[in-house]
């Protein structure tokens, strides 16, 4: 069967656009987490026809099929979980239309996050959704995951900023939904599909909104002796009316892997700090970023520095974009969590993942988008040593436990994919699983779309899914893998 | 349910308890939907009443329909049946309001007006500033999918909604989303809910991230010739690096309804003298910050509104209350102004405004019939017909006028829906605009939450 859907691809697409030999898939087991799984076959459709095609091939043999972007995913997501179809949509990656005008525009899923922005930046606009793998991820992969990203905090998600889509069903059904102008009648499609992680739909085309650029951007970064300091700074803001366009904190262990890494001029022995920006028109930014530095100072921050200027301001940037790298050179492997809390119990949080580094002995770096409580501990491991990666699994599942304990949730950016599908019962009912799982059966009723993703297997959630990364002589190091881990 | 007689309701009492069950006939006429009756008025407690209530109505094959201010029952088309009302006034309690975490939790039949001053002891708001304010609940604005003009900055529930509870047609207890202002775990199917208008599930309490009250609110309003200059303002203002906090075009008989008897139980405070004229256009801007910003804005917009041909500019600082309740409260108004009000509800690309301003506009005159438009910066459009008498006549000419409307904004690339039209017009009009490609997925979906039609059935698109 597999020889005769390879001729069937094949004749569909061309041979340089279906892979197969192991050696090939190799690099397609892989997304940006630790997990792994390997396709049957990769193939590269170039047109909406193309897809629609190949969903039906994958009907005809009862393949499964799994969209891809760039790979970039953190939940494993865009992985063959049990084999099938991988549908990449790297040469699907044509920005259709621009319209200024409206601030709209109008992508096939494989444009590149940053390339859009790039493309509209002559006219003072952008894709807001900025996660830190933007120069590598896809729109169609932001949209599959809800992608978020550093500014979020002020200019929402990706289902913020996504207005319509043509998606290909898996029962080969080729649809359009939402509209470009707003408030698209009837049930909110839009808001189901975008998010789904590639269990509804195959997205073939995207229009979404373009953002104004602020007049003026005030970077600051603000230095504390201790985590309890700077955590206090972040709630106080708000208190103060002002909603930071982003806010970030690195802890200190973070920040010197960090500076030995992109020389950002960060300090080596403190405890955390803050980079946050304020924008808007200048009169505004301007005084939000007096008002930010003095709260800075009133919880003991010991130095504020603001950045003079836009060389100044993207080294501080490169350093936060970075930090996922800089941690990869001092470990063969590292698991990124990605829990949400209430942004009030990020003290208590820290200190707890901080107990639990101990206990299972990790280092824990911690760097995160303080001011939507979404934290993303790094945890240091190696994956060669099956024993470290089941304790690495259990200090991660502790960690989730405790953020929900919290009153947060799973993942705040990441998506559930293949990684977290199992703790989804500590957060959701048999019921409401069961309410969510016929939303999928509804669009996805054979379920060759992205099978065993999002949903806990019937398993139970006590199993854990472990395959330790092959040796390959040295360890491969997570800069190696296809595609920039986002955060 | 009226073959059922006293058995349903002592069954219905053990529900929810005696005192929470009513048929008595004032009651059940103040839940009225589009003319119909319930059999009964429920008061459910908490969530468990509910789930209770909507498992017996499926076994009992009942409808049921949950309202809360019952101020925007009307959307949609009349229910193929209406068996029991749920009140959910009796679900009216803030569960949880963290101040610091920006996140409230709020049972559904609470008034946005109580959340409001919860939320303001705390310099915090919700910015949902949707229509009939006074009496409206935050289950309703969810269920109805009203919006206001604070979406210009704030966008719309669909945007700060964290999650919310609710209750499927199966009777089945659930929840969507999270109570933390990033969350993608699971499918978010509170997005489903919004403007749902009740037939996927009963919302029992929702949760939002709060914002902070923006300081020293002012408005501008600039006055036009004419709708293209107007919609000229708009977009230089997108174009500008202002981000007002409303955006709002007025026509010209606004001047005229906002001083009249409909108004004024809305807002008892005079509109400050010559901030509209009955001849003119408007445009108005809200806009808040320290006194550098608010001088920025300022200096700025009369500027871009005299490079737009404005006639007249006011700013509005403390009687802008006076103004804005208006501006919020248009719809209300208008409904209020005629026997037979019918408002078509436009979308189009922001550019694209002046274009289904001016079809309407000629639909309208062409008809001889009087009309008054709102149309939010960021292209929806309320237009609202207002005939002189509900007879035959005037429906016809409204049916005409709001079909070439339909044909006239989907040529612009848009879509019109008639949220609000007297009961006896529905089935003349096309109320949830022209046929929607999309309906097959929302089957899909409806079946999913409630298979045997008891939540709201028919009110939605298509007769959902």
């Amino acid at each position: 069967m597999k020889s005769e859907l390879l001729r069937d691809l094949k004749s569909l697409l061309g041979d340089d656009a279906v892979l197969h030999r192991p050696e090939e898939l190799l690099l397609y087991e892989y997304d940006g987490s630790v997990e792994i799984a390997r396709p049957t076959c990769v193939v590269f459709p170039r047109t909406t026809a193309h897809v629609q095609q190949i969903v039906k091939l994958a009907n005809q043999y009862q393949t499964p099929l799994i969209g891809r972007g760039a790979g970039t995913g953190l939940s494993g997501g865009a992985l063959a979980r049990n084999g099938g179809i991988l549908t990449v949509f790297s040469r699907m990656n044509r920005i259709l239309d621009i319209d200024l005008e409206n601030q709209r525009a109008t992508v096939q899923p494989g444009v590149v996050n940053s390339d859009l922005s790039a493309a509209v930046a002559h006219a003072g606009l952008h894709f807001a959704p900025d996660p830190s793998s933007q120069k590598a991820c896809t729109i169609g992969g932001n949209v599959s995951e809800n992608s978020g990203g550093p500014h979020t905090l002020a200019y929402g998600v990706t289902t913020n900023h996504t207005l319509s889509l043509e998606a290909v069903l898996p029962t080969g059904e080729l649809i359009r939904i939402g509209n470009p102008a707003l408030d698209p009648t009837g049930y909110d499609l839009m808001g189901l599909f975008v998010g789904s992680e590639g269990t509804l739909a195959l997205i073939t085309e995207i229009t979404v909104k373009l953002t104004r650029l602020p007049e003026t951007v005030k970077t600051l970064l603000a230095v504390f002796e201790t985590l309890d300091d700077a955590t206090e700074t972040v709630v106080d803001i708000t208190a103060r009316g002002i909603t930071p366009a982003a806010c970030e904190m690195l802890d200190g262990w973070t920040l010197r892997a960090v500076e030995a890494y992109v020389h950002a001029g960060f300090p080596l022995d403190c405890a955390a700090v803050l980079l946050l920006e304020v924008d808007g028109v200048k009169e505004a930014a301007e005084q939000h970023a007096e008002d930010v530095a003095e709260i800075c100072r009133k919880h003991h921050a010991r130095e504020v520095r603001v950045a003079r200027d836009a060389r100044e301001r993207d080294l501080l940037w490169k350093g936060r974009k970075n930090a996922f790298g800089a941690v990869g050179r001092l470990s063969a492997t590292y698991y990124v969590q990605d829990g949400v809390i209430p942004r009030t119990k990020l003290p208590a949080t820290l200190r707890h993942i901080n107990e639990i580094g101990k206990k299972y002995g990790f280092q824990i770096g911690n760097i995160f988008h303080a001011g939507d409580g979404n934290l993303h501990p790094l945890i240091l491991f190696d994956a060669r040593d099956q024993d470290q990666f089941r304790r690495v699994i259990a200090a991660s599942d502790e960690i989730i436990k405790f953020c929900i304990d919290m009153g947060g949730a799973i993942t705040g950016e990441h998506g559930v994919g293949m990684e977290k599908d199992r703790l989804m019962p500590l957060l959701f009912t048999e019921a409401e699983l069961g309410v969510m799982s016929r939303v999928r059966d509804a669009f996805n009723p054979s379920g060759l779309l992205n099978p065993d993703k999002i949903f806990p297997s019937k398993k139970g959630c006590g199993e854990i899914h472990i395959r330790p990364l092959p040796v390959h002589g040295t360890a491969p190091q997570p800069t190696n893998a296809p595609g920039v881990p986002a955060a | 349910m009226s073959a059922t007689g006293t058995t349903s309701h002592s069954r219905l009492a053990d529900l929810v308890g005696s005192t929470n069950v009513s048929i008595e006939p004032e009651q059940l006429a103040s839940f009225e939907i589009d003319g119909m009756r319930p059999a009964a008025v429920l008061r459910p407690e908490s969530k468990a009443h509910v789930a209770e209530i909507v498992k017996f109505a499926g076994s009992e094959k009942l409808s049921v329909i949950a309202s809360g201010g019952r101020t925007k029952l009307n959307i949609g088309l009349p229910p193929k049946r209406y068996d029991l009302a749920l009140d959910m006034s009796a679900l009216n309690k803030i569960i949880a309001y963290d101040p610091g975490d920006l996140t409230l939790s709020v049972e559904a039949g609470t008034r946005l007006l109580e959340v409001g001053k919860a939320l303001a002891q705390h310099g915090q708001f919700l910015p949902l500033a949707v229509p009939s304010l006074r009496h409206t609940t935050v289950g309703g604005i969810v269920a109805s999918g009203v919006d206001g003009p604070l979406r210009q900055f704030y966008g719309t529930a669909r945007d700060f909604l964290l999650g919310l509870e609710f209750v499927t047609g199966e009777g089945v207890s659930a929840k969507s989303g999270g109570r933390v202002v990033k969350n993608v775990t699971g499918y978010d199917i509170h997005k489903l809910m919004i403007g749902s208008l009740g037939t996927l599930g009963v919302i029992t309490s929702l949760n939002f991230k709060t914002f902070p009250l923006p300081m020293s609110p002012r408005g501008f309003v600039a006055r036009f010739r004419s709708a293209a200059q107007a919609c000229d303002l708009r977009n230089r203002i997108a174009k500008s690096p202002l981000t007002p906090i409303t955006l709002d075009i007025l026509s010209p008989r606004c001047a005229e309804l906002f001083v009249s008897d409909a108004a004024s139980r809305f807002e008892t405070a005079p509109l400050p003298a010559n901030v509209l004229s009955s001849t003119e256009w408007a445009v108005t801007v809200g806009y808040a910050g320290n006194e550098k910003v608010l001088a920025r804005y300022e200096a700025d917009l009369r500027r871009i509104s005299q490079e737009s041909g404005a006639t007249n500019v006011t700013v509005l600082a403390e009687n802008l209350n006076a103004a804005w309740t208006r501006k919020r409260e248009f719809i209300p108004i208008a409904l209020a102004s005629s026997p037979a009000t019918t408002i078509v509800k436009i979308t189009v690309l922001p550019a694209r405004m002046n274009d289904a301003l001016t079809a309407a506009q000629n639909a309208a005159e062409s008809n001889s019939l009087p009309w008054a438009a709102l149309a939010r910066g960021l292209g929806i459009i309320y237009f609202a017909l207002l005939p002189s008498a509900q007879d035959d006549e005037s429906r016809k000419r409204v049916v005409s006028v709001t079909t070439a409307m339909h044909e006239a904004c989907a040529k612009l690339g848009g879509q019109s829906t008639i949220p609000w039209c007297p009961t006896a017009w529905k089935p003349y009009l096309k109320i949830w605009g022209l046929e929607n490609p999309n309906f097959p997925q929302m089957q899909k979906i409806k079946t999913v939450f409630d298979s045997q039609g008891v939540l709201s059935p028919g009110r939605f698109v298509g007769g959902l």
